[in-house]
């Protein structure tokens, strides 16, 4: 079977406005399944970020190959969804516009876009917000016009970076529920990146840990927990201790030098 | 965030005083009112004293002689004069012919510099190549003291509404076109991201994103801009015209009426008020979607 994504012997690297170079990925091999629910865990400034936009023709690699369903990727890819960790929902139109505006630019009327858009709407739960514009939402709405904004395009591909790190720890673990129960109505493989390695397990199906910068994948682990899961209760099951205590050991590693860097970094 | 959080914390507040005791919690309420009211009349109170104050010393150090009411008029003979240009018009003809023509000049010039600024300035905003390009000759363009233009226009568009019209359009431009290109240059890179991944093309990146995001720089622009589009058009009936406030106080300055310049100015004052008032109407409708400034900030 063609992987839904896959990514070989990829390495990036920016300039940096001193005229540095910046290598942000190093040699990075990645694969992830069609409907497979993948997250990427990995210190900070790690790469976790650029990975997602290699994979969305947001940024060219500067070597290496990026496929999407088999074929290389060149500009920003079809049937691809974004969620951002910052705000990126559209703060000048409602709830109901910003929704709406996947399908118009795909060339849908404005009838069917809304008709749509408002479907989208009752599935996240924001029925009777139509007509509000973001800054009167919560943060936690916010997410879920985001959400919306992107599943209502029928993404193959979700990637998803630290999307939910803003919010509080109880709307977090509702939002994740709500995330797993889209995602399985949907065949969409999912790429989420995240620092939180509980609630990578806690999401997905397999786990990369990525190393400290430049990036590139250290390890795979599987994530054997029964679906439909409940994100608030799993962390209680002895099984997920014991990958976490797996996963966390090759992690801790890679944060501490992480780390370090920064301490020194910070007194240079 | 800060301000749910500290909204929060409020209603913390009240609800705590609330089952402390009743009584005192609605007292407090009544008295914040009473307390808001009485700062109102004393604002408002100060306001009239300071006006009082001014026009007060004004007429009296010219009546007394310590001022030369000749060269610095005074305020009875300037309401004097602007009451004779309402009842029986100006050596011009009537005072409201006046004035239209110098709304019509100003509005005329606002609205051609706004929109060629708003078009250029997304222009730029939008092609490196062109802003590379044409940057240094609007910096150099933009350090001229551009009310000479008015001198030009006079000669090259006549004495008519047309280089009134040019003036004040040169001079809004430049205001509003350098607001909107930082307008532009200053959108958040991750809608832009966000709204190419949804599909956006370059049209629609530039209709919804870019220039709704432009849309609160250039809007803020245009309070400064109208003021400006007044100067325009006062100093190109200044360069020669035959009606307008502008050629009002002209004529009086060559009469050597203070009393006439000071009316005119007046005029030239009350239309700017409007003209705010109006943009701050229009702002709000425009950019509904902004949360609302707290009233503590407004003055």
């Amino acid at each position: 079977m063609t992987p839904a994504i896959e990514l070989r012997g990829v390495t990036k690297r920016f300039l940096t406005p001193s005229a540095g170079v910046y290598t942000a990925l190093r040699d990075l091999n990645l694969a992830v399944q069609p409907g497979e629910f993948c997250a990427v865990v990995g210190p900070t400034g790690c790469g976790k970020s650029t990975t997602l936009a290699l994979i969305s023709g947001l940024e060219p690699p500067s070597e290496g190959e990026v496929e999407v369903f088999g074929k290389p990727v060149q500009g920003i890819a079809d049937g691809i969804g974004y969620v951002f960790q910052s705000d990126a929902v559209f703060p000048w139109k409602t709830v109901l516009e910003n929704v709406a505006a996947g399908p118009r630019y795909q060339g849908a009327s404005n009838t069917e876009a809304r008709t749509r858009a408002r479907d989208w709407i009752s599935r996240v739960g924001l029925t009777g917000f139509e007509d509000r514009y973001p800054y009167q939402l919560s943060g936690g709405m916010r997410k879920r016009v985001a959400l919306a904004q992107s599943l209502i395009n029928g993404p193959r591909i979700l990637l998803m970076d630290e999307p939910f790190s803003a919010l509080d720890v109880q709307t977090r673990s509702l939002m994740e529920n709500e995330l797993l129960g889209l995602w399985s109505a949907s065949s969409a493989s999912v790429v989420f990146v995240t620092h939180d390695l509980e609630e990578a397990i806690s999401l997905s199906d397999r786990v990369f840990v990525i190393t400290a910068g430049p990036g590139t994948v250290k390890s795979t682990y599987k994530v054997d927990l029964p679906r439909p899961r409940n994100v608030a209760e799993i962390r209680f099951q002895p099984r997920f201790a014991e990958i976490y205590e797996e996963i966390w050991s090759d992690l801790r590693d890679e944060v501490l030098v992480s780390y370090e860097r920064q301490k020194r970094s910070g007194a240079a | 965030m800060n301000v749910r959080s500290a909204a929060a914390r409020l209603r913390v507040g009240v609800s705590a005083g609330i089952e402390q005791a009743d009584r005192p919690t609605v007292d407090l309420a009544a008295r914040r009112r009473q307390e808001a009211r009485r700062q109102q009349l004393t604002v408002a109170g100060l306001r009239l004293l300071v006006a009082v104050v001014f026009l007060g010393g004004w007429e009296l150090t010219t009546r007394f002689g310590w001022v030369d009411a000749f060269f610095w008029s005074q305020p009875t003979a300037i309401f004097a004069r602007l009451w004779i240009w309402i009842t029986q018009g100006t050596e011009l003809g009537p005072l409201w012919e006046q004035l239209l023509v110098t709304m019509e000049e100003t509005v005329g010039g606002f609205v051609v510099g706004a929109l060629l600024g708003v078009v250029v300035g997304v222009a730029l905003g939008r092609s490196r190549l062109l802003s590379d390009v044409l940057g240094p000759y609007i910096k150099g363009a933009n350090a001229i003291p551009r009310v000479v233009v008015g001198a030009l226009f006079a000669i090259s568009l006549g004495l008519d509404i047309k280089s009134k019209i040019a003036t004040a359009a040169v001079l809004v431009f430049f205001v509003v076109f350098f607001n909107a290109f930082q307008g532009v240059r200053e959108v958040d890179r991750n809608l832009i991201a966000n709204a190419r991944i949804l599909g956006a093309g370059d049209r629609q990146l530039t209709t919804e994103i870019l220039i709704p995001s432009a849309l609160s720089w250039i809007v803020a622009s245009l309070h400064t801009s109208f003021g400006l589009a007044l100067v325009g058009a006062v100093v190109g009936e200044l360069f020669g015209a035959t009606a307008g406030i502008g050629e009002l106080i002209y004529n009086a300055k060559n009469q050597f009426d203070a009393a006439g310049v000071f009316a005119g100015m007046g005029l030239l004052a009350a239309m700017a008020l409007l003209a705010e008032a109006l943009i701050t109407a229009l702002e709000d409708r425009l950019i509904k979607w902004r949360p609302p400034v707290a009233t503590e900030t407004r003055i």
